[in-house]
């Protein structure tokens, strides 16, 4: 069971790894669902069957096929032909290198008697979610309302068409 | 479910928010970098999941929840702004967006 976890977050940071350096957009989307699953193995593993579930069903489910559909719609062929720049990307990479080495560290060096992780059912988040924490339920889906109407306006056609033809 | 180290999950989320935040940085592409910024995220509520597991509390799912719904909608806004500039200047690229003479 253990290396069962390994195997799956290391397949999470290998996954994501991928997704981010492909070249073809749909590609880099079906490794970073597969990175969403590996993540979601661990989370079930560190007793939190509630959120491994979200992770699935929203996350690699619902969020990513959004992101399929607008790659549908964009015709991204132009975009994936040009070739990523190596020496662009030294900077940063070394950057996040010195900043990943310095959080393994950190953590590596933190006191060994942390006890083992324990399951939290879903029972009792759902009790905490809606008895302590409803102002933050209400709150989260004004966001979500927020979004709604957002990505309506902003994805409607008309206005910006008209704002290309002017200059 | 197993007994195993807070520490491991911890470093699994500095990992994942460590290549979210290198692909932000070095793609060039608008699409990617919000692929970036999910991994990123995720990565952020994996360690609260994980932290709240060694005090055996539900804030950390509870947490979850709401990175969740803010990625949903930080996805959906940013996505419609990726169409909107896209069918505006037929690009993808924020090095050529040079319309605010950023």
């Amino acid at each position: 069971m253990n290396a069962a976890v390994w195997i799956a977050g290391g397949l999470a940071v290998v996954s994501a790894l991928l997704a981010i350096t492909r070249r073809n957009a749909v590609h880099a989307l079906l490794y970073l669902i597969a990175a969403m699953l590996g993540v979601a193995v661990v989370l079930y593993t560190f007793g939190a069957a509630f959120a491994a579930v979200l992770q699935i069903v929203i996350w690699a489910g619902a969020i990513m096929v959004l992101f399929l559909f607008v790659m549908m719609m964009l015709s991204l062929r132009t975009e994936t032909r040009r070739p990523l720049r190596l020496r662009q990307a030294a900077g940063p990479a070394v950057l996040a290198a010195i900043l990943a080495l310095e959080l393994m560290i950190v953590v590596a060096l933190a006191p060994p008697d942390a006890p083992a992780a324990a399951a939290v059912e879903p029972k009792q988040v759902g009790a905490s979610l809606y008895q302590v924490y409803g102002l933050g339920v209400e709150l989260a889906s004004v966001l979500l309302l927020v979004g709604v109407i957002g990505a309506l306006h902003l994805a409607r056609r008309g206005r910006n068409e008209r704002e290309e033809d002017a200059p | 479910v197993t007994t195993l180290p807070v520490q491991y999950g911890l470093l699994l989320a500095a990992a994942l928010f460590v290549v979210g935040l290198g692909g932000l940085l070095f793609r060039r592409n608008l699409l990617f970098m919000l692929l970036s910024l999910e991994i990123m995220l995720n990565a952020s509520g994996l360690a609260f999941v994980v932290a709240a597991s060694r005090w055996q509390q539900p804030e950390g799912q509870i947490v979850f929840l709401f990175i969740l719904a803010i990625s949903a909608t930080e996805a959906a806004v940013g996505l419609a702004l990726i169409l909107a500039i896209h069918r505006v200047s037929g690009t993808l690229d924020p090095e050529e967006l040079r319309k605010l003479r950023g």
